[in-house]
């Protein structure tokens, strides 16, 4: 892998440092427009910021800066431009398709020291935040004020905002609220170019094409967010948590698009499967039953008179569907401890093996059923462990496939595997990630979704915004598209991946 | 390698794309209920009109796929034998012309924005190639979000043919109330998730939605802050539309015209008068300048047209 990567830099000429001896050019540039604390040119920093939170590991980062305002964005990326140089944006790196790994020796740039809600307006029912803010503390700041921000992903006690405008950010409370580009009012954005520029705004309608939502999701590849206006959610007066076990995972499958069916659209349905509730029930011991094949966990939200009724059908639906228990929380603590399980599943994963993959794909409501039958099917031809938790409520689902890396040959297996539960989910007329993202993970199934020219319309909009192709090169569209000179970076033998 | 999950084999949108074709300068025609906005088409340019018919409607999945030429009545009458609806405005236009205008309805609140319906959308490119942006299902971030960009685009970086757009739940019960009393802008503070709040200066109407037993409870909330009676629907609509951040209603000088209807939350007015043009940054200018380039560099899609100009 050394080899390769270094031929790889050696053929871009993209080896840090290059020949310019003890200091790179561009690093006493951007010390001097940031200030030299904040440009980390250090093997450790840059070791630290090659990563993020998936197992792609063909990360290279060149200078890393953390800029604290908007102008020593620009600063950095007119730098960029100048030297001819690329950059590639980060928030907490808790990423999972690759999307903040540095390809090539980019300038990094950490958006983690712009960190400060600005202001809360809660007359327009926005805030204005900078990218570093963490999700879960901006819901602290405004739990007092009656409000919060809706998309909760896992993550949300580290990820940021500016990470989550990136990734267009989901989370189990998203099937009723809608995902991050549905909370994303403004965006100030340094593009490319060095320009400073605001997308959308708070007026009802704004003017013009609407490049705001066409930047959500971008993973980057658009420019940097440096200011963010998201709408806050007034908290629902009443809330109320079912958890409802399944001698199998039909049984729950089969709730989730019948609930659907019935016009009823809860906070949330998250379901998770036997050998996933057991881990997470002796890693938070939430009160899970782990002798149920799969457990559902329904939240309806709103009002009092309005819940009791919702709920009341969720469990019926559920005994139509041979539940075995249908529980409702009793109280704010049973919930939240309820939550705390499905929300650490991942960590609980570690008891069970020390690796693990995490898909990311969504399916047809109704075509759940099938889907995770043949997810199994598949986990077992490759003699591997699949666990299954996952948003029901809009199909999204999340194979986990756990397994030791130290084993021969198990790393093959787990991407075979990985491929086929990919294919299964298009088979079924789904999508290839449903709110992870494509990042470097997922460009090569690309070309399995959309055709060529799909694909070069989506370029099209790269172009409009980067044409040099500068800011997070080599992600999202596969090679052939755009960026070619990075592409060689991305056919990484399969070798690196953990 | 096998064919991609989103070629495009219907005869009828491949019929629309050979009609569209390559050289001319095209518009495209749908309801005309807002054929000025933007600016209207160029003097003899060659019309098309999008295809007809509901492709699939799956009410266990809340989708529909719809081809962009069916209207919005006729789109909203088959959804509703099944309980369903989506957000887009329905004033007489297309399924593709409420997108391509991509302005919400008064009653936004509660069904939602039209950008945030089109889960996936099918254009015609400016070199007569069929494209498909987004997908299939609710949730998806499969590749570059080509839908937003879409609506409200004015038909201008590609002639919309077919969309799968997001469907809602009809709520049990629908009831406007009105109010002569009442201060506007407490209601959103009283009513968790009303259908509408519409203010025309004197007069506040609101519309509840959802299970019969909370409709009530709102409507005995309300009956804390004002004086109330039932009516039919909203106030009558006003041709020209204001666009203002929702607090920014507070203020009517804000706003022009003899008469309004203002979307409390929201920050739309319905007004008598024109509102002035509106001023588009001009880096952001720049930017869809770019945009438009990249998807119609000869500039035949709807020429006359501009997003944001009027």
């Amino acid at each position: 892998m050394a080899g390769f990567l270094s031929s790889v830099k050696r053929r871009l000429n993209l080896e840090p440092g290059g020949n310019t001896g003890s200091g790179d050019p561009v690093v006493d540039e951007l010390r001097s427009a940031l200030a030299p604390a904040r440009v980390r040119y250090d093997g450790a920093e840059r070791s630290l910021l090659s990563h993020d939170a998936s197992i792609f590991d063909g990360g290279v980062a060149g200078p890393v800066c953390f800029p604290t305002t908007a102008e020593e964005v620009q600063a950095i990326m007119k730098l960029a431009l100048e030297h001819e140089r690329n950059v590639v944006p980060r928030g907490a790196g808790t990423g999972l398709a690759g999307g903040a790994i540095p390809l090539g020796a980019p300038i990094v740039v950490a958006v983690t020291k712009m960190n400060r809600i600005i202001e809360v307006d809660t007359d327009n029912r926005i805030a204005w935040v900078e990218p570093g803010v963490i999700n879960l503390d901006l819901t602290r700041h405004l739990q007092p004020l009656g409000f919060h921000f809706a998309p909760d992903p896992s993550s949300q006690q580290v990820c940021t905002i500016g990470g989550n405008v990136a990734n267009n950010s989901g989370g189990p409370h998203c099937l009723a609220y809608g995902v991050t580009n549905a909370h994303v009012v403004a965006l100030e954005v340094v593009l490319p170019s060095g320009e400073l520029v605001m997308l959308g705004g708070l007026d009802a309608e704004p003017a013009g094409y609407d490049l705001r939502g066409a930047f959500v999701g971008s993973e980057g590849t658009l420019g940097i967010t440096t200011r963010v206006a998201v709408r806050i959610t007034p908290n629902p007066p009443a809330v109320k948590t079912l958890l409802l076990s399944f001698s199998s995972i039909r049984g729950a499958a089969n709730t989730v698009s019948q609930v659907i069916a019935a016009g009823i659209v809860p906070a949330a349905l998250e379901v998770m499967d036997q050998r996933i509730t057991e881990a997470v029930e002796n890693y938070v011991h939430a009160g899970y039953p782990t002798d149920a094949g799969a457990v559902l966990l329904a939240e309806v939200d709103g009002l009092a008179e309005s819940i009791e009724i919702d709920a009341e059908r969720i469990a019926e639906i559920g005994r139509a569907n041979d539940a075995l228990d249908v529980r409702v929380a009793k109280d704010d603590a049973e919930r939240a401890a309820l939550w705390k399980g499905r929300k650490t599943a991942f960590g609980a994963v570690a008891q069970i093996a020390p690796d693990y993959y995490l898909h990311d794909t969504v399916v047809p409501r109704s075509r759940l059923a099938d889907v995770l039958e043949e997810i199994y099917a598949i986990a077992d031809r490759y003699e591997l462990l699949v666990m299954n938790v996952f948003h029901a409520g809009d199909g999204n689902l999340h194979p986990l496939l756990v397994f030791d890396a130290r084993e021969p040959g198990v790393v093959e297996r787990v991407h075979k595997a990985g491929e086929e539960i990919l294919r299964a989910s298009l088979d079924a007329g789904g999508v290839l990630s449903g709110e992870h993202g494509i990042g470097v993970e997922k460009q090569k199934f690309m070309d399995e979704f959309f055709t060529a020219d799909d694909l070069a319309h989506q370029n099209r909009l790269r172009q409009a915004f980067d044409p040099g192709c500068r800011t997070n090169p080599g992600k999202v569209i596969p090679s052939g598209h755009s960026c070619a000179d990075i592409q060689a970076l991305r056919s990484v033998p399969r070798e690196v991946w953990l | 390698m096998s064919t991609p999950m989103l070629t495009i084999s219907d005869p009828v949108l491949v019929e629309f794309a050979e009609q569209v074709d390559a050289e001319d300068p095209i518009a495209v025609e749908g309801g005309r209920t807002r054929w000025e906005v933007g600016g209207a088409a160029d003097e003899g340019v060659r019309l098309v009109r999008a295809p007809e018919g509901i492709v699939d409607y799956v009410p266990d999945e809340m989708t529909v796929t719809v081809r962009c030429g069916t209207t919005v009545a006729d789109l909203h009458a088959a959804l509703a034998e099944k309980g369903q609806r989506t957000a887009l405005h329905e004033r007489g236009g297309t399924v593709g012309g409420a997108l391509a205008v991509g302005e919400n309805g008064m009653h936004v609140l509660g069904r939602g924005r039209v950008r945030e319906a089109a889960l996936q959308v099918r254009y015609v490119s400016d070199d007569g190639a069929l494209i498909t942006g987004g997908g299939p299902t609710v949730k998806n971030v499969t590749g570059f979000d080509l839908p937003r960009l879409m609506v409200g685009s004015l038909g201008t970086l590609g002639l919309l043919a077919e969309v799968i757009l997001r469907t809602n739940p009809i709520p049990a019960v629908t009831r406007w109330v009105v109010s002569d009393d009442v201060d506007p802008f407490a209601i959103l503070d009283t009513v968790l998730r009303p259908g509408a709040v519409l203010w025309n200066g004197e007069r506040t109407w609101v519309e509840l939605e959802g299970h019969a037993p909370a409709v009530e409870a709102e409507a005995s909330r309300l009956a804390a802050i004002g004086t109330w009676e039932d009516a039919e629907a909203g106030p009558p609509l006003l041709p020209h539309r204001w666009s203002l951040p929702p607090a920014a209603l507070r203020d009517v000088s804000r706003f022009g015209g003899e008469r309004f209807v203002a979307s409390i939350g929201v920050g739309t007015v319905l007004s008598d008068v024109e509102p002035p043009g509106p001023i588009m940054d001009p880096g952001v200018r720049a930017l869809s300048d770019r945009v438009k380039e990249q998807f119609d560099p000869r500039g035949r899609l709807n020429p006359g047209r501009t997003p944001g100009a009027r």
